[in-house]
């Protein structure tokens, strides 16, 4: 099985799409061998990604009350995920449930990297603020350099 | 006696979108008790003026990534309403299966992952999969099919792309359904252990007389077509629903209430499907209604996620006949002729009827639009429940009491991020 790299967001909800562009990026460059998707973030959908990958990154914006493009890695084969980080989207069973449900039936992956970007405007539309769009570039180069080691 | 208790809940979990809960009791007797929804409205409707006709599926699904089917099906309706178009056959047909494949998503998530934790005292379904693995894991597969239609059919799983007014973008052969049809029988025989299964669990005795609204087709059970029907005598089309139905504007909460004119509140969503319907189910659910003990009424509340169930297990079945009678049309779509028009309809979105409106001009211009989700019509009946459900219960210690009412809530799979309207509100902020 192929490492994988999933980005989450809405592209029509301007810095959450950040964990897409990340995707699109890494897309651009990434070898062969890892496959890479993107995602809206419904909980059920991302559990089934992960089941089979030895190495999973996912990548999606946050509001955790940072600065604006502020990065956040968590070792998530480590460490749980706060389930309140991840909940700019309204669903009631998003990122970090899917993680925290996917660690409680063992079905995480080994080595299972999360980036939260902290995003500052989740208005409707396209694009991204500049602090963001600096950290989509610098996510990216960390995800590639997290992906050699897989 | 004079004890005065406040039940607060300030962030309502397990619900899809922000509310709150206020409930304040004096003198052993409920005093007031609101649903508060304080996500911000989202203007849609708004919005919607000035787009093209060809536009709204794709921006309504947008409303909900839950339920976006039930905004697609709602608009092309409304609109082929307006154009005076009727899609038969097995685009017709398509549209009930997508709506099955919406079902199944949307049901399957409300029961395991949302309203389970409620009756087997679990603070969610992941501290509740640590012991009930079989459980979780069922209804990840049921749910993992439900989104394969989708995506079959709409392109993919959430805010689906293929839908259009008159049909669709593109069908499938019929042999893209051979994959599909193997997990549809085997879900349809877990669908069957899951209702077994959700009638074991235990119910408040609690029961209320509601007024109960759905649509009603001559031989179907209800999705995309049918009469307005109550079981209190009302029985209006979708064109009549502004004149039977008001929405109206209450300071606590960023939906709109939608009642009955000079009646009320009253209840939609699968309770009032089932008792508007019981005879439009599949032998098989009928079957398998009795076999667990329902009766053709159920107004326990709490009993949903049996109800729940059940459309699943009908979904299930009712995927497969329409898969087995499927043939590929000659044509994905009819032509559209837009004229200057209002169109009107109705269908039946997971949590209840989803009415939207469109007035449009003659060149297929949105000029007006107007949509009334499921949660806005629930939100009195909801409320209703709270006051009942608590005087009922004054003395139980106030933890057990504040789960319960919550519970109350998530009876209703209330959709509030749907529910948040356009008015011009002061946002209420605990």
């Amino acid at each position: 099985m192929k490492a994988l790299l999933i980005g989450i967001g809405n592209e029509y909800r301007s810095d959450d799409a950040a964990g897409l562009m990340v995707a699109r990026l890494v897309r651009e460059k990434a070898p062969e061998r890892i496959t890479v998707r993107e995602a809206i973030g419904e909980g059920t959908v991302l559990m089934e990604a992960l089941k089979e990958a030895p190495t999973a990154i996912l990548i999606d914006a946050v509001c955790s009350g940072a600065e604006a493009g502020a990065i956040h890695r968590i070792e998530a084969h480590d460490q749980p995920l706060p389930v309140k980080f991840f909940h700019c989207s309204s669903h009631a069973f998003g990122v970090a449930e899917a993680v925290e449900l996917a660690r409680a039936l063992n079905q995480l992956p080994p080595r299972l990297i999360v980036y939260g970007i902290e995003g500052k405007n989740f208005a409707a539309g396209v694009g991204l603020s500049p602090q963001v769009s600096e950290a989509v570039q610098r996510v990216a180069e960390c995800a590639l350099e997290d992906l050699k080691q897989s | 006696m004079k004890k005065s208790k406040t039940i607060k809940v300030d962030y309502l979990a397990r619900v899809e979108g922000e509310g709150a809960l206020y409930v304040r009791i004096k003198g052993g007797v409920v005093e007031d008790v609101k649903l508060k929804i304080f996500e911000p409205p989202r203007f849609f409707e708004a919005f919607l003026r000035g787009r093209h006709y060809d536009e709204v599926p794709d921006i309504t699904a947008r409303i909900c990534g839950i339920c976006p089917i039930a905004y697609q099906m709602s608009a092309v309706h409304a609109m082929e309403d307006a154009f005076e178009v009727k899609v038969e056959g097995q685009l017709r047909a398509l549209r009930r299966l997508i709506y099955c494949g919406e079902w199944i998503e949307s049901h399957a998530l409300h029961i395991f992952m949302l309203h389970a934790p409620d009756f087997l005292g679990y603070e969610d379904a992941i501290q509740m999969a640590k012991d009930h693995r079989e459980i979780v894991e069922r209804g990840l597969r049921l749910k993992k099919t439900g989104n394969q239609i989708v995506s079959l059919l709409g392109g993919r799983e959430i805010h689906p792309i293929n839908v259009r007014v008159g049909g669709f973008y593109k069908v499938p052969d019929k042999r893209d359904f051979i994959d599909l049809r193997e997990k549809l029988e085997r879900g349809r025989d877990e669908a069957i252990e899951n209702v077994r299964w959700a009638a074991r669990l235990s119910f408040p005795d609690f029961e209320h007389d509601y007024e109960f609204v759905a649509l009603r087709h001559a031989d179907e059970y209800p999705f995309n077509e049918g009469q307005i029907v109550s079981n209190k005598g009302l029985e209006i089309s979708a064109r009549a629903f502004d004149e039977h139905f008001i929405e109206e504007h209450v300071s606590h909460s960023n939906a709109l209430h939608c009642v009955l004119k000079g009646r009320g509140a009253y209840l939609v969503g699968p309770l009032a499907r089932y008792n508007l319907n019981f005879d439009r189910l599949s032998p098989l659910a009928q079957e398998t209604a009795r076999e667990v003990g329902l009766t053709e009424v159920c107004r326990n509340p709490f009993q949903s996620i049996i109800i729940r169930s059940l459309e699943m297990l009908y979904a299930f079945d009712e995927a497969l006949r329409i898969i087995d009678q499927y043939e590929k049309p000659d044509s994905p779509s009819l032509e559209i002729q837009p004229r200057a028009a209002t169109g009107y309809a109705c269908t039946e979105a997971p949590r209840g009827m989803l009415y939207h409106r469109y007035r449009v001009d003659d060149g297929g211009i949105i000029l007006d639009a107007g949509i009334v989700p499921p949660t806005s019509q629930n939100q009195k009946t909801i409320e209703g429940d709270l006051r009942q459900f608590v005087t009922g219960r004054i003395e139980m210690p106030a933890d057990q009491l504040t789960l319960q009412c919550e519970q109350t809530i998530r009876n209703y799979d209330p959709c509030i991020s749907c529910a948040t309207h356009f008015l011009k509100l002061h946002l209420e902020r605990e």
